[in-house]
């Protein structure tokens, strides 16, 4: 994402995807996240960094709660913010992202954040030539949700390693499990990459069918058994499952996914003292998760949702607030692209 | 902050080399006494004083001054850290920097007499920004500036109320602050801007 | 009528002779033939070669042609080598009825450029439920042999049966497009390591290898020729290796596409790489270039399927699917296929020209070069080698995936009944 020495990132001065993101771009990003989340204890919660950039969220798809939490980052930075939803848009969904991304840039956007259903739309937006602005995706198809897997990091290094104690720190050792719907997930493709590169070990348990097929090259651990990963695990972080799914015939009944990938109280008491229940949210109370768990002092749910704007004001702080990243490009711009 | 040259350990090396140190530890620690002295003068007696240093050195120097006071006075002083990065106004003129910590005592600075802590004075953007960031967290009933050496060339109209030494320093010359928590001396170097990277060094020393 | 002389030029690659084009057809083959009046085409160091045959061509007439045109697509055929081009049905509206087969026909006749062989759809709008009218096709001016809903599987198992058994009666073949529909619901690229990184919805081999095996089945069981369009996975090779073995009446083709390029290129989410069937892996390319050398694939077909710029200059989920691949498939053979040792040049006009002309019952195609066959020839410089430039493509469409890339062999000259329909590399 920056330029930090000794790093490649394919789509440098962008947030595309965790695996751009080194383990010291990662560390960076978690202290200033933490730096930022003190500014929320503060009277006035706002700082001028920002002033007289532009952010646009350009969401394809709804999604209130991480709009919302990208909108206030940018607030709190002053940055001026200009909400464009293009879900209904009367044109196809092809020629909208390029002619929507033609008129940000008309606009003089110095960020696009961008949520979208198909997986790789953000990429093509940072390496089209469309924009010259930083993408940072938040969120496309079942690809990737990189900054929801940096809060999510951020939050466990609070809760496992502490707030202060945390700072410079990975999340080397620690044993984290992602359960539920991984094929489409983008939180946890997100996850495995980022947690990797800090250091944890990651387990994925799921129904086989709901397990990509090339799952073998990820770097974790699959599990089709949630209760033998249980004791082990320090953190396990429930995905949403959609019910809908039911019906393509990815698990046979709401009920048996609930008794065999669900997390309950009877569960959660196996799971290490220290361990912590986390989920990214909305959750289905009664599939994935128990109303017991979800409203336990160990689950981050909330957590996580406060710790966003603290990790998406830290990287908008990053790509927006110097000089380099905002401006530089991972593509020259060819002929083509210059056209309006 | 206000050093006026880069700190890459690189140039340490060589900046040492040429540069001539005008602060030896000594002097530094019996300016710090004097100036800890005045501000007890000054402040009669420091009950309400809040140090806040300006990272990185200016908070070893808040340390230092704020230990100082507890001895003259007897009491503990509430001393913290004041991060200034996301109020400068260079910002856009170098990639994006780390941010470093600010850190203010447990009860806030509202109605106190906050003292700022730096290393150098120069330009005054520092404390431009500084003051900036004061007016988010708090409204002290006074702030006062202390800042180890004064090298001029102010930019803005922001004068120090506690001086160690007046420097005066021309535009291409450097000024390094060293500390024994951070560089493992004291010493305070006067130096000649290196001739290759001058621009990183001036762009760096904006402030 | 006129006289061109070909000089020098290594016949299929092998001795270097002369060839005497006299109006229609080759007059002479031999060595020191004097030109007399003729044009003299001086071709030391090329090579000759029988006219390329595409079996699966996309022309897009009628229906599309902002993508193609009967004229832009035979233009492109022409400077690609090709003499002649199997249309596929899938236009607006459908070939699945005489008067459309015979418009397609007449415009490529009209072109001059590249004959024209229109393939009939199996069923009726290519949706797989009732058989057209396979029959008025064949009878109809555009005699049409090869009948395919390409672009959609004839999944119904009945009807695919009925179809194979239907078309024997005119010596006709029925060319599957091999995917299951219900496994690739969704489908974006080939379901693997990269699909699961990228979150795409994967198209797994196995929906390709299932029709396969069910279809050569079914030519077994009724007694017909079935043809399986563009293979790609080492899996359809076996099946189809297995097919032969028993000597069932199955024929394959491969794009030069899917010889080069593999599913890695999707990690750039360039809908240029959007392809039906998707781009797989360095495994299975390598199976298909093993399977076209031994013969077990007949023959290289390019899928040439032009899209406007729009339909690709866009996300990867909204892209259409398809590569243009006339004007790129010789170079693209020679690289993967002739530069390898796999096949030489006699190798290359079995695949390219003989093969698919038996395929596709074409008299005047696929013929040896020599005296008194119709002169339908193709004449390549083997040692050129330069970038795909799209901006020169005759093809109204730019969606290479080779744009830039380095690629060998240029055809010089193209002659489609002995008229010159490229000279030096340029539309005559």
């Amino acid at each position: 994402m920056l330029r930090l020495p000794g790093t490649n990132p394919r789509t440098p001065g962008h947030l595309i995807s965790a695996a751009d993101l080194s383990r010291d771009e990662t560390v960076l990003i978690l202290d200033t996240a933490e730096e930022m989340a003190r500014v929320a204890d503060r009277p006035i919660k706002k700082l001028p960094t920002l002033r007289g950039r532009t952010v646009v969220n350009l969401f394809f798809e709804d999604s209130t709660r991480t709009r919302i939490s990208f909108e206030a980052a940018a607030k709190r930075l002053s940055a001026d913010v200009i909400n464009f939803s293009a879900k209904g848009s009367s044109v196809s969904k092809g020629e909208s992202l390029k002619d929507t991304a033609l008129t940000l840039e008309a606009m003089g956007a110095d960020a696009v954040v961008i949520r979208h259903g198909a997986s790789g739309a953000p990429y093509r937006l940072a390496t089209s030539g469309w924009i010259d602005g930083a993408v940072v995706n938040a969120g496309d198809g079942t690809h990737e949700h990189p900054t929801q897997a940096l809060l999510d990091a951020f939050t466990l290094r609070r809760r496992l390693v502490g707030a202060d104690a945390g700072l410079g720190h990975d999340l080397a050792g620690r044993r984290v499990t992602i359960v539920g719907d991984v094929l489409h997930s983008r939180v946890a493709r997100s996850n495995v990459l980022l947690l990797h590169t800090l250091g944890a070990h990651v387990t994925l348990v799921a129904p086989p069918t709901l397990v990509p097929i090339g799952v073998e090259r990820w770097p974790c651990e699959v599990s089709y058994d949630l209760d033998r990963v249980l004791p082990d695990s320090d953190a396990v972080m429930m995905l949403r499952v959609q019910r809908e799914r039911m019906n393509a015939a990815f698990f046979p009944t709401e009920r048996e996914y609930a008794r065999r990938y669900g997390l309950d109280g009877d569960r959660m008491g196996r799971m290490p003292g220290h361990a912590v229940v986390m989920h990214p949210g909305p959750m289905n109370r009664g599939m994935e998760i128990t109303a017991e768990v979800a409203d336990s002092g160990r689950c981050t749910a909330v957590e996580q949702v406060a710790n966003g704007v603290s990790i998406r004001m830290a990287v908008l702080y990053l790509l927006l607030g110097g000089n380099e990243p905002a401006v530089t490009h991972s593509l020259p711009r060819t002929e083509e692209n210059t056209q309006p | 902050m206000d050093t006026g040259n880069a700190r890459s350990p690189g140039k340490t090396a060589v900046d040492a080399g040429a540069a001539r140190p005008v602060l030896e530890a000594p002097d530094i620690a019996r300016v710090l006494t004097r100036i800890a002295h005045e501000i007890v003068e000054r402040a009669k007696g420091a009950d309400d004083v809040v140090l806040l240093g300006i990272p990185t050195r200016g908070v070893f120097l808040a340390r230092r001054l704020a230990a100082k006071l507890a001895d003259i006075t007897g009491r503990p002083v509430p001393v913290g850290s004041l991060d200034i990065t996301m109020y400068r106004d260079d910002l856009r003129l170098r990639p994006a920097r780390a941010l470093a910590r600010t850190d203010i005592p447990g009860d806030g600075i509202d109605g106190r007499l906050v003292v700022l802590v730096d290393d150098v004075l120069f330009s005054g953007r520092t404390i431009r920004a500084a003051l900036d960031a004061l007016g988010d967290i708090g409204r002290p009933r006074a702030v006062q500036l202390a800042v180890l050496v004064d090298r001029g060339h102010r930019e803005l109209p922001i004068r120090a109320d506690y001086v160690g030494k007046n420097l005066p320093t021309s535009l291409r010359e450097t000024v390094k602050v060293q500390l024994a928590e951070e560089d493992g001396r004291d010493t305070v170097l006067l130096g000649l801007q290196q001739p290759t990277g001058t621009q990183q060094a001036a762009a760096a020393g904006e402030q | 009528m006129s006289t061109i002389l070909i000089r020098g030029a290594k016949i299929l690659g092998g001795e270097a002779a002369d060839v005497l084009i006299d109006g229609e057809t080759i007059a002479r083959v031999g060595t020191g033939i004097e030109a007399g009046d003729a044009t003299v085409v001086e071709a030391a160091g090329q090579v000759l070669l029988p006219g390329l045959v595409d079996l699966h061509t996309h022309l897009r007439e009628p229906g599309r042609e902002d993508s193609e045109t009967v004229l832009t697509g035979t233009k492109a055929a022409a400077v690609g080598g090709f003499t002649a081009v199997h249309a596929m049905a899938n236009t607006f509206p459908v070939a699945d009825t005489a008067g459309v087969v015979e418009q397609v026909w007449r415009l490529g006749r009209e072109s001059g450029y590249c004959d024209v062989q229109p393939v009939g759809a199996v069923t009726v709008g290519l949706e797989g439920k009732n058989l057209a009218e396979l029959g008025a096709m064949h009878e109809s001016a555009a005699r049409v042999r090869v009948f395919s809903d390409d672009g959609k599987c004839v999944d119904d198992a009945v009807i695919m049966r009925r179809a194979l058994e239907y078309v024997k009666a005119f010596d006709g073949v029925v060319a599957q497009h091999a995917q299951e529909p219900r496994l690739t619901e969704g489908a974006q690229m080939n379901e693997g390591v990269v699909s699961a990184e990228l979150g795409l919805g994967g198209w797994p081999a196995v929906a390709e290898e299932s029709i396969i095996a069910r279809d050569v089945l079914l030519a077994a069981h009724v007694g017909s020729r079935v043809h399986i369009c563009h293979l790609s996975t080492a899996g359809s090779v076996e099946l189809v290796r297995w097919a032969k073995s028993k000597g069932w009446q199955v024929t394959a083709e491969v794009t030069p596409h899917h010889l080069l390029l593999t599913d890695e290129l999707v990690r750039s989410y360039n809908p240029v790489y959007k392809v039906n069937p998707p781009l797989r892996t360095e495994a299975d390319v390598t199976a298909l270039r093993e399977a076209l050398a031994d013969g077990t694939i007949d023959c290289v077909a390019t899928d040439h399927a032009p899209h406007p710029h729009e339909d690709k200059d866009c996300e990867w989920a909204a892209a259409a699917m398809g590569m243009v691949g006339l004007e790129t498939a010789l170079s693209v053979v020679q690289e993967t296929m002739v530069e390898t040792g796999l096949l030489d040049w006699a190798g290359v006009a079995d695949r390219m020209s003989f093969r698919p002309a038996l395929i596709g019952r074409l008299e005047s195609h696929g013929r040896p070069v020599s005296a008194g066959e119709p002169a339908n020839l193709t004449l390549v410089d083997p040692a050129y080698r330069g970038p795909v430039d799209p901006a020169g493509f005759a093809s109204r469409s730019r969606n290479t995936p080779y744009e830039g890339r380095e690629l060998p062999g240029r055809v010089t000259h193209t002659f489609l009944r002995g008229r010159a329909t490229v000279v030096d590399g340029i539309l005559a």
